[in-house]
């Protein structure tokens, strides 16, 4: 091999110059890594379960109780009510049958079904689309089944939106603020240009307490619990009753069912 | 040289709004911001505590350059692990920035800005997360 003094000679600073800097590049490498507590953990109290899963028991709505669970859901998380319905926030909302439930009546239902608005909700996909198109990974399904938004994560592209075939997700065209008297400091807003939805109440579930539209309940009208356990009142309505899905045909297995 | 004159006054110019902020401000050095500490939930800590000191999740200095770590940790930790308390100096606290920086730190507006503002960073933990309330008559 051809090599001189003074080629050796550089080589061997270069050498010498990147050992020395090897403690900068050290202390740089420790700076990446966080201080992961290493206790956390979820809180005692927490609800858990297989796959969370909601039963609408449409019949026993009234016009009464279906205001009751939409301001529940309004004052737990913060929800604006925006008069332009362009800009309209939605978590769980009236909608009518023929809409809730496209090509699942027939012609002649009776009027207390077609005529009666039912509560809809994001059904936390068993194979959510929104989650899938997802750039950012904002949106994720945890183990629990709760599709789940990280606002910090949004970046606003709405793939999510136009992927959900149920209009679950609404997005932040202004900044809610505007619009909330009193928010509430347990439970952040959300800043305008990120996409929001139902979470099943996680925030309550990890400390305990049922979703807010659930307690906002009087007769049982919302169901809540395990799929994956069998005493769970969940899984004995279903058990119990004929339930129907929205827009089961397409494959993504809601897990809120339908007492029609 | 060509149009010498205009040159110079260009570059004189130049130089002039170039230094602007070194010249404008002198030499002084805007003090250092001392976040608030008064607060009633810390003055309730320090008058419980025995030698009437009170100490974050983690010493003061850590806290000073690495709370954004913490809060970032937490985040995750909340939101996509559904983990909702860690333990520090042995006692149990939500990984909430409203519920647990918050409950003593209530007084955004001399504890948090007045460092942000120094600093120049502008973080959008506000934009969502709500400030707490002043308690009546403050």
């Amino acid at each position: 091999m051809d090599s001189t003094r003074r080629t050796f000679l550089k080589i061997a600073g270069a050498c010498a110059a990147g050992l020395a800097v090897k403690p900068a590049t050290d202390a740089l490498a420790m700076d990446l890594v966080l201080p992961t507590p290493k206790s956390a953990a979820p809180d005692a109290a927490a609800l858990r379960a297989g796959k969370w899963a909601m039963v609408v028991d449409v019949k026993k709505f009234t016009e009464e109780s279906r205001q009751a669970v939409a301001a529940a859901c309004r004052a737990a998380h913060n929800i604006p009510e925006i008069p332009n319905e362009k800009h309209e926030i939605k978590w769980i909302w009236e909608e009518h049958f023929e809409n809730a439930f496209p090509g699942q009546g027939g012609e002649h239902l009776p009027p207390e079904v077609s005529r009666t608005p039912l509560m809809v909700l994001c059904n936390h996909c068993e194979s959510p689309a929104c989650v899938r198109v997802c750039p950012t990974k904002a949106t994720f399904q945890r183990a629990d089944g709760i599709v789940m938004m990280d606002y910090h994560r949004c970046i606003g592209c709405r793939f999510c939106m136009a992927g959900c075939p149920y209009g679950s997700r609404s997005f932040n065209f202004e900044d809610p603020r505007k619009y909330l008297e009193n928010p509430d400091p347990n439970y952040p807003t959300r800043t305008k240009g990120v996409v929001e939805k139902c979470n099943f109440c996680a925030e309550r579930l990890a400390i305990g307490q049922l979703p807010a539209c659930v307690e906002a309940c009087q007769n049982g009208e919302l169901l809540f619990g395990d799929l994956e356990d069998p005493s769970s009142v969940v899984s004995q309505a279903l058990r119990a009753n004929f339930t129907i899905r929205r827009k089961p045909e397409l494959g993504t297995q809601p897990k809120v069912y339908y007492i029609i | 040289m060509y149009n010498t004159g205009k040159i110079i006054t260009g570059l004189v110019i130049f130089f002039v709004v170039f230094t602007f902020p070194f010249w404008f401000n002198g030499a002084k050095a805007v003090p250092a911001p001392k976040p608030s500490l008064d607060t009633p939930k810390i003055n309730e800590l320090k008058a419980a505590s025995e030698d009437g000191t009170v100490t974050c999740l983690m010493p003061t200095e850590y806290m000073k350059s690495e709370h954004m770590v913490i809060l970032n940790e937490w985040r995750t930790a909340d939101v996509r692990r559904a983990d909702y308390t860690a333990s520090y100096n042995g006692e149990l606290y939500p990984m909430s920035l409203s519920k647990t920086c918050m409950e003593c730190h209530s007084n955004k507006a001399d504890f948090c800005d007045r460092c942000h503002n120094y600093a120049s960073v502008t973080p959008y933990c506000w934009n969502c997360h709500v400030e707490p309330k002043k308690a009546e008559g403050e």
